[in-house]
């Protein structure tokens, strides 16, 4: 890799109208080192236009593919372009894109290959979520602490920043429905670093989660699902070699 | 139950069930389309160990001979899968279908642009396409005209 330091940040977006062009706006404002990539995955209100308009790089996918496959496209365009490193926020302005430094900062600082916001590491704000949303992030916080062993305390958060070596991993392999938490499994199985700093979250602007709370019970199944099958993947899907970056 | 056909069904549903954790392990079958394949296995292994709530079962809906109830509730998933399924082939042609209309229309736009910018790179293409379909039509003459083929 050069030493040119080319940062990149994804933002996943499903009919985001209300609030996408304000979080472009936000990260051409606070994270200038980052160009701005919006993943339209197949909205029908224009979110794509508004993202383009405020100034990002569109992909538009032709149809509704998940949130999974709508990431990997960030980190298939990513390693397509040579970006060293990926953020990934949220389309929907529950990311604050001035912590984005903070993330930078600690991937520096630490010489890990993920930086995770997490919303529960901070004890003088409460993250306003209903109660059925933060039992089943603990049960997976908790699951998912043991097989790793080390805290995730926010295993469900999309705000993260990723180098190279996790960029190459997850634009071969990333897991389709509800990757967040799937997605720490694989960093474990192929040992890469992840390390937790505690960020402001708010509540959504605008449009509806991607998780409904008709469909959680299926996330939850999912998840559990994908959590146990993955134990059983010993080889990694892909030989990182080490040091890649 | 008779204990040998209880003993067929269990081992029958307990294979299925290991299979499906297998591939989805192998990642050859996604979670999703998998749930509900668990979720069949795992119901009909309860139903074949528990030969109590099978007899019960099959009491209610009126079969006398409770294995039968097994077959026929095993079927009632099966027929479930293959509505999944077709629900699911629905969606991916219906996907493709667009794939191949974006696809066209990207290669026309493209096409367009290396005509308008007059890239001499795009026109040494379009002639070696231009060559290749000539051959190809060409030989296509020649195997349906093995006559004239043969005169050339």
């Amino acid at each position: 890799m050069s030493t040119k330091r080319l940062y990149l940040a994804v933002v996943p977006a499903y009919n985001e109208s209300a609030t996408i062009a304000t979080v472009v706006e936000a990260l051409r404002r606070h994270a200038t080192e980052f160009d701005t990539l919006v993943i339209d995955d197949g909205s029908t209100d224009g979110t794509d236009a508004l993202a383009f308009g405020a100034g990002a790089t569109v992909l538009k996918l032709p149809f509704n593919v998940g949130i999974g496959g709508a990431v990997q496209t960030g980190f298939v365009y990513a390693l397509e372009h040579g970006y060293d490193f990926v953020a990934q926020v949220d389309g929907d302005g529950q990311h604050d894109s001035v912590e984005l430094k903070r993330l930078t900062r600690t991937m520096e600082e630490q010489a890990v290959d993920v930086v995770c916001g997490s919303r529960f590491l901070t004890l003088d704000q409460r993250y306003p979520a209903p109660i059925s949303r933060r039992t089943g992030i603990h049960i997976f916080s908790f699951l998912l602490s043991r097989i790793v062993g080390m805290r995730v305390s926010d295993p469900t958060s999309g705000f993260r920043l990723y180098n190279h070596r996790a960029i190459e991993l997850f634009a071969h392999s990333y897991p389709h429905d509800y990757p967040e938490v799937e997605a720490v499994l694989m960093l474990h199985r192929h040992r890469l670093r992840m390390q937790e700093i505690p960020v402001r979250m708010y509540s959504r602007g605008g449009g509806s989660s991607s998780i409904s709370t008709g469909k959680s019970a299926y996330y939850m199944i999912k998840v559990l699902l994908a959590l146990f099958v993955g134990l059983g993947r010993r080889r990694p899907v892909v030989d990182l070699g080490d040091g890649g970056a | 139950m008779q204990a040998r056909i209880q003993l067929v069904a269990i081992v029958g549903v307990a294979t299925l069930l290991l299979t499906v954790l297998e591939m989805v392990r192998r990642r050859q079958l996604m979670e999703r389309y998998a749930l509900l394949w668990l979720l069949s296995a795992a119901v009909l292994l309860v139903l074949a160990i528990w030969s109590g709530a099978l007899a019960r079962i099959s009491h209610a809906i009126g079969v006398i001979y409770p294995p039968n109830a097994l077959f026929f509730i095993g079927m009632g998933f099966i027929l479930l899968l293959l509505l999944h399924f077709s629900s699911a082939v629905s969606r991916l042609s219906d996907q493709s279908e667009t794939l191949a209309q974006r696809q066209a229309l990207l290669e026309e736009r493209l096409r367009r642009q290396e005509h308008l910018s007059g890239d001499p790179q795009a026109e040494v293409a379009e002639e070696r396409r231009d060559v290749t379909a000539v051959r190809e039509s060409t030989r296509d003459r020649a195997r349906s005209d093995p006559v004239g083929g043969a005169r050339s």
